[in-house]
């Protein structure tokens, strides 16, 4: 379901990562000094339970005249089960546990690796690595930079591998203590896709 | 004097003419020859290109042991290491990677392809509902890998394709690659380039595999130690089947040789009588070896392992020849061939009526079996009567065996009051197999495969967790052209759509999915708009949608180059996976004639042949067969069944014919008869008692039971006519007949191989019973037998 040929890794892309980098080593002395660091994020997501949410997602594409809204309900069932419904305009329905993803559309099933698919891979970690407080899962495949305080953080994630920066630019994650209110991708070429959650349950 | 030499001179010529045949004798190992052939040219056709053709070449490889994680990184560099062998055409293990080329092929063709291309798709209103869904794509999770190609395929003809082409079961998928349903063993699928008969390229292509494999342990490290490879497939089960083979008749004739060769020298202290006593056997078995190489243009290894069994009788004739032979009396002197010659000569026609059975039966592996036996004893008993007296020493002696035949005969005249525990033993046998009447017999084609019932459990697994065409059902269409083929194909694949819809069908395999027919192909080019055209109805098809018409100029220009494009043929697919698909489901024989399969996938394993062949019927494609393999394979096998208990029956009654031609007291061939029933009862009660289901090389087996027991019953029944030494030394000499009909039958039960297992053990053992069932119901020695009218 690709082109079957993936853009290649421009410099300004491995330029921008090694900036980050630096950046990143200037700024830990002093996130740690504030008590508020990535590690302390990750202890902290890492304590949520099982959790309901809804979702409503807007995603910008240049292909597209206007944006598509969708909206639905997210499941999550730590460590690494992720549900996402799409109630509106249409459903359907998405399952990643593990390393397994199962598409579900109009009575359709599809079930994927994970792992085979590094494109998709790259929307699907972010969320679900930070949803799990796994910072050695997202420190794998991205590079992390966490800005902010407890009660209004904003997590940068951008990936690592070249073939997943060839997709995603970057995502920022953002949230209050441990609940994520919004996600929002920069896609490699422009796109972007905003998605914001309400908690549901207790 | 000259009469002596002439005849040796006869012998050794014989002898060396079948050195020359056996020579110049082609061997083979694989198991067809015991495989009945289809009745049908049709079914045979199909059987034979199921035997030789694409579906024979695939290989089902599991991984096995070790966890989850080690299985699917052994799975992904197996199937690396495979993609590289040549021997290896196409490898899948369920990994995405790999497969760019295919999917490249099916986007550059996809308006010839998709079946959702024809003349409304590209209206107004077919784009824009096409478009529609597409929209709808985007917004799914599925949307961003999709994306890049919209502007290319906005009518989502490649979703559609790649849909359709994957089997709506495919396998479970675990760490990226296939498994098995339970999720312990990883699965792959490979085809080698060589069909399963050329059973040295696939035992190169197996031990490649294997070393692929052990390489791809030896890379990983950690858990991968504890994973090991199965290997399955019909190439693979020849390999094992002629590696059996090849091994057993190896051992088997070995041992049973040494057997015998202990035995007979323990017997007659006599290096020069063993070599004279061998000497029948050798000449037998070359001259049975010569024959079925110039009757049958080939001899079977499994052919040669049966060859022991001729050890056991033939070494007969020379024992009742040198141990028959009185103190006093030169061996297979006047008094010799007076007194046991006519008694041998009989037993040889009782054994060459069971034989008989063997030669006339459908199945080439079993007549050669026949004619290769039949062949044998009778230049065996040949050789023991008119070349051995020319060639013994005149001063050769054997060990005198008179004071053991006297202990036997007191054993002999202890088993006569086991009489009536006889009758007991044949009634109870009779009750065992009247109480069973459902399981006594193995109906299945299957129970003659060389291949072990675990293997073969190995392999359905596989297959089910693969979900790969079992090559159980299928139809095949039959047509002058590979076009016509497929486009007979396309017919059928309307009707079986409609039961894929109803629920009764889970779906199916078909070569016009790949290669549509060039009418199908061009009725969807011709479909296509030309470019002026098509930009006009896009727009009013998107008003209202996110899309504009203006990203869509690729869409415009490659469905401008699909209507330019040549048709796609066969050789557009070269080299790739969708080529191998084709190659088993698309071909033509020697005479030109085109076969279409279309392999069906039953909805859970449950069929509705009715609801099918309805279908099939309705298509009206004329001439289209619809297949249960299995089934016409197991009808095939009852056939075969039918006529080997016919032939079997045949052969008892032909000698008791013989019997009675000889004896002319219909009450002495009656009590000759009895008790090698009763053991015929007892032998296949005792199967049923283990649990074997009774196979055509068991009814063979107790065939075999009647003709060879009958010579010992024979001389039992003339046991009467000699008294003292005489009779000691017969009775003797038959329990050392006995004795190497035992070793050499039982050795075979002893085998692996079903057929070989089959008839050995049956016949082992009814050897035994018969010697000691006939002493049982001998009249006993110094009485005259009642009812004289000896021959």
């Amino acid at each position: 379901m690709t082109s079957g040929r993936r853009p290649a890794q421009p410099d300004f892309v491995r330029a921008a990562r090694s900036l980050v980098a630096a950046a990143l080593l200037a700024l830990a002395p002093w996130a740690s000094a504030a008590g508020w660091d990535v590690a302390t994020l990750m202890e902290l997501l890492s304590r949520n339970k099982p959790g309901r949410a809804t979702f409503n997602e807007t995603r910008h594409l240049a292909l597209l005249d206007r944006p598509l809204e969708l909206s639905g309900e997210l499941r999550f069932t730590p460590p690494n089960r992720l549900e996402k419904r799409t109630l509106a305009p249409g459903t359907d329905s998405m399952v990643v546990d593990g390393d397994v993803l199962t598409l579900e559309r109009a009575g359709r099933r599809h079930t994927l690796s994970l792992r085979e698919h590094p494109e998709i891979a790259v929307f699907i970690e972010s969320i679900r690595g930070t949803l799990a407080g796994d910072r050695a899962a997202l420190e794998r495949a991205y590079a992390l930079a966490l800005e902010g305080e407890a009660k209004r953080w904003n997590l940068v994630l951008k990936p690592l591998s070249p073939v997943a920066a060839g997709f995603v630019a970057r995502i920022e994650v953002s949230g209050r203590q441990a609940d994520i209110h919004r996600v929002e991708i920069f896609q490699a070429d422009g796109d972007r896709t905003l998605m914001m959650i309400r908690r549901t349950d207790p | 004097m000259r009469h002596r030499a002439l005849r040796v001179a006869i012998w050794l010529a014989g002898l060396a003419l079948c050195v020359l045949q056996v020579a110049n004798t082609r061997f083979v190992a694989d198991l067809s020859s015991f495989l009945p052939r289809a009745p049908t040219p049709e079914q045979r056709l199909l059987v034979d290109q199921l035997r030789e053709g694409a579906l024979s070449r695939v290989v089902l490889l599991g991984i096995e042991g070790a966890d989850a994680a080690t299985r699917g990184a052994l799975s992904r560099a197996l199937a690396d290491g495979l993609r590289r062998d040549p021997a290896f055409a196409a490898v899948a293990n369920g990994a995405a990677a790999g497969h760019e080329r295919e999917r490249e092929l099916l986007f550059a063709h996809r308006y010839a392809l998709s079946p959702a291309v024809d003349a409304r798709r590209f209206s107004v209103e077919g784009l824009r509902e096409a478009v529609t869904e597409t929209v709808a794509l985007l917004a799914s999770p599925a949307g961003p890998a999709l994306k890049a190609i919209v502007p290319r395929d906005p009518t989502g003809e490649l979703v559609g394709l790649v849909e359709r082409l994957q089997s709506t079961s495919g396998p479970r998928v675990e760490e990226g690659v296939w498994v098995s349903p339970d999720g312990a063993r990883a699965l792959l699928i490979a085809r080698t380039l060589a069909g399963a008969s050329d059973i040295d390229a696939q035992s190169r292509a197996i031990a490649s595999a294997e070393a692929a494999f052990a390489k791809a342990v030896a890379q990983s490290g950690g858990k991968a130690g504890q994973a090991r490879l199965v290997l399955t497939g019909a190439g693979v089960f020849s390999v094992r089947a002629r590696a059996m083979i090849e091994s057993e008749v190896l051992r088997i004739g070995i041992v049973a040789g040494a057997f015998v060769v202990i035995l007979l020298l323990a017997v007659y202290r006599s290096a020069a009588a063993l070599a004279l006593g061998l000497a029948p056997v050798v000449t037998g078995a070359l001259a049975g070896i010569a024959a079925v190489s110039l009757g049958h243009g080939l001899v079977h290894g499994i052919t040669l392992g049966f060859g022991t069994t001729l050890i056991g009788e033939a070494v007969d004739y020379s024992i009742f020849l040198f141990v028959q032979a009185g103190r006093d009396e030169r061996p297979g002197g006047d008094a010799w061939i007076r007194g046991s010659w006519p008694t041998i000569r009989l037993g040889v026609a009782t054994s060459i009526a069971g034989f008989a059975a063997l030669l006339l039966s459908g199945l080439p592996g079993l007549a050669q079996l026949g004619l290769y036996s039949i062949v044998g004893l009778i230049v065996a008993a040949l050789v023991a009567r008119y070349v051995l007296p020319a060639l013994l020493p005149p001063g050769l002696r054997v060990r005198d065996l008179s004071a053991a035949g006297e202990r036997l005969a007191t054993l002999a005249s202890m088993a006569r009051r086991l009489r009536w525990a006889v009758a007991v033993l044949a009634a109870a046998a009779v009750a065992v197999l009247a109480s069973r009447p459902g399981t006594l017999w193995d109906t299945e084609l299957a129970s003659l495969n060389p291949i072990g019932a675990g293997d073969r459990k190995l392999d359905a697994e596989l297959r089910a967790g693969l979900a790969a065409p079992d090559a159980r059902f299928m139809v095949a269409v039959f047509a002058p052209s590979e076009d016509a083929a497929l486009a007979a194909a396309e017919k059928l694949g309307e009707r079986m759509d409609r039961l894929v819809a109803e629920g009764k069908l889970a779906g199916y395999e078909s070569p016009a999915r790949f290669l549509p027919s060039l009418a199908t192909q061009k009725a969807r080019r011709d479909s296509l708009p030309e470019a002026a055209a098509l930009r006009e109805r896009l727009v009013p098809a998107l008003a209202g949608l996110p899309l504009r018409a203006g990203k869509l100029e690729p869409f415009v220009a490659d469905v401008q180059q699909a209507r330019e494009a040549p048709a796609l043929t066969r050789a557009s697919f070269r080299g790739t996976a969708l080529d191998l698909a084709l190659d088993g489901l698309l071909f033509a024989d020697a005479s030109g004639r085109w076969t279409a399969l279309v392999g069906l996938r039953g909805v859970s394993n449950a069929f509705d042949p009715g609801a099918i062949a309805g279908a099939v019927s309705a298509s009206g494609v004329p001439g289209a067969l619809f297949l249960d393999l299995k089934a016409e394979a197991d009808r095939l096998y009852a056939g075969y069944l039918e006529q080997a208990v016919l032939l079997c029956s045949l052969g008892v009654l032909a000698v008791a014919a013989i019997l009675l031609a000889a004896i002319r007291s219909p009450r002495r061939v009656a009590r000759i008869l009895a008790p090698l029933l009763a053991s015929v009862l007892v032998v296949a009660a005792l199967h049923a008692l283990a649990g074997t289901r009774l196979t055509i090389p068991h009814l063979v087996g107790l065939t075999l039971i009647v003709a060879i027991g009958s010579n010992y019953a024979l001389f039992f029944d003339r046991i009467g006519e000699r008294a003292g030494p005489d009779a000691a030394r017969t009775l003797a000499s038959l329990a050392l007949a006995n004795v190497t009909t035992i070793a050499s039958f039982g050795l075979l039960g002893l085998s692996s191989i079903p057929v070989l297992n089959a008839i050995g053990s049956s016949v082992a053992v009814g050897a035994f019973l018969s010697l000691v069932f006939s002493a049982a119901w001998s009249s006993g020695s110094g009485q005259p037998s009642r009812g004289d009218a000896a021959a």
